[in-house]
């Protein structure tokens, strides 16, 4: 029998109605979530297999371009460590993410941004972590973009990653940051985030090491799941 | 002084923002040609056991207004109430059921469909039995954390009187929001309310 995932530290995440950010003033919950220790169903979760990645999943240079192409940018590596609150790599996890192009520019008709779109790019891309929790794909710098939320608000560069651990209480969507981006500090949407560590948690570093010499430069971007408790006891909660 | 407790933090959620499809069902953002197809689109694989059924559904805001941006996750365990995962230590679940689906919601209507069958039940932390239910995971541009809910069946009343997480919900009159509507031939429809009067339960789980 498990012990279940440790709970979330919702004071650490962003909470449900931010109105800097407005469109949460009509989207978030107003009600206190029902809380509960994690049951069978969100202690399991489906499996994505190294079998289903295509050979260009991880390269959003070359997944989405025509005849020799390759989509307009700044090339960069981004790589890291997917781990639970313990420290302990999580294998196996599905890593989606989705960017701008170069220009600031999303390929979806909803988009309105007068940026070019870059017929080379498509903008989405896909790995899997190692036995170790590591994973990695290349891509281009996305680009900052104006949003309508005040009349003049920026997002900063931005890599958004969908990350599907071993259980269903591990699903999580977060937003990459870079090193030195000036924007991270005036956008509303960074700052849902409660604490400036919070927020330093999602900037990943320019790693010069990983730096592939005369093609890409590399960003560290580790992720944090929750963690699984492991203990020599059993504690099962009675008439709950 | 201590010593420390050097754990880790979970990384802060963001929101998904109105481009979710890019990165998750690209093919419906009609992105196509990187991926074959997108993932959680089918759930029955092949000769499925049990009761098919079809869920759909709308996430609706404090305005009233269907979400046309959204992203649905369902997660549920086949009819012998076994889940398809290396996490399922009870037993092998029918090998024609992923118990995990992922669908955008309609960019017109805001609904959106999962073809999958009834699921079995399965028991709470303390043993008890609780009542069939689809568990269901909500993102979308204005929500700040994925949001867990769950479906439970209209004509399992019996089980839902029993059921641990109903019983814990403090105001009794909130456990119909977490109801589906039978339409009939296997047909369920459960809207999901982010506010209001009858603001869906979500769970801290
Ligand atoms: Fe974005």
């Amino acid at each position: 029998m498990t012990n279940g995932y440790v709970n979330r530290d919702r004071r650490w995440h962003p909470p449900s109605i931010t109105p800097d950010y407005k469109t949460s003033v009509a989207r978030g919950p107003r009600h206190a979530p029902l809380s509960f220790p994690t049951t069978l169903a969100e202690e399991t979760g489906p499996v994505f297999g190294h079998d289903m990645l295509g050979r260009l999943d991880n390269d959003l240079i070359l997944n989405f371009a025509k005849d020799g192409g390759m989509a307009i940018g700044p090339r960069i590596i981004v790589h890291g460590q997917v781990r639970d609150e313990f420290g302990r790599g999580v294998p196996g996890a599905l890593i989606e993410v989705w960017q701008a192009n170069a220009g600031g520019r999303y390929r979806h008709k909803k988009e309105s941004y007068l940026a070019p779109l870059d017929p080379n790019f498509g903008g989405c891309g896909r790995c899997i972590s190692d036995a170790q929790g590591f994973y990695e794909f290349r891509t281009i710098l996305p680009g900052p973009y104006p949003w309508p939320n005040t009349m003049n608000d920026w997002r900063p560069a931005h890599i958004h990653f969908s990350i599907f651990g071993a259980g269903f209480a591990q699903r999580l969507i977060t937003q990459m940051y870079f090193e030195g981006d000036p924007l991270i500090w005036h956008c509303p949407i960074v700052d849902t985030i409660p604490t400036r560590e919070g927020i330093e948690s999602l900037v990943a570093a320019l790693d010069m090491a990983r730096t592939v010499p005369m093609d890409a430069r590399a960003y560290k971007f580790d992720i944090t799941l929750r963690g699984r408790r492991q203990t020599m006891f059993e504690n099962r909660m009675e008439g709950l | 002084m201590v010593q420390p407790l050097s754990y880790l933090k979970e990384s802060p959620s963001q929101t998904a923002g109105p481009y979710v499809h890019i990165g998750c069902t690209p093919n419906f953002a009609e992105i196509e040609g990187v991926y074959p197809q997108d993932l959680g689109h089918e759930m029955i694989t092949g000769d499925v056991q049990g009761q098919r059924i079809r869920i759909t559904g709308r996430v609706i805001d404090g305005t009233g207004t269907p979400l046309r941006d959204a992203m649905i996750e369902i997660w549920q365990p086949d009819a012998a109430g076994l889940f398809n995962s290396p996490a399922e230590t009870r037993g092998t679940a029918d090998p024609n059921f992923t118990g995990w689906g992922r669908c955008a919601s309609d960019m017109t209507t805001g609904e959106f469909a999962f073809e999958t069958v009834k699921p079995g039940a399965v028991p709470f932390v303390d043993g008890r039995m609780q009542a069939p239910h689809v568990t269901l995971w909500i993102v979308a541009r204005g929500i700040n954390l994925g949001l867990h809910t769950r479906m439970y069946f209209p004509d399992e009343a019996d089980a839902n009187a029993d059921d641990p997480i109903l019983s814990r919900i403090e105001h009794q009159t909130r456990v119909k929001t977490l109801m589906g509507e039978d339409k009939g031939d296997g047909h369920i429809h459960f809207d999901i309310r982010l506010q209001g009067h009858n603001e869906t339960v979500f769970f801290d789980i």
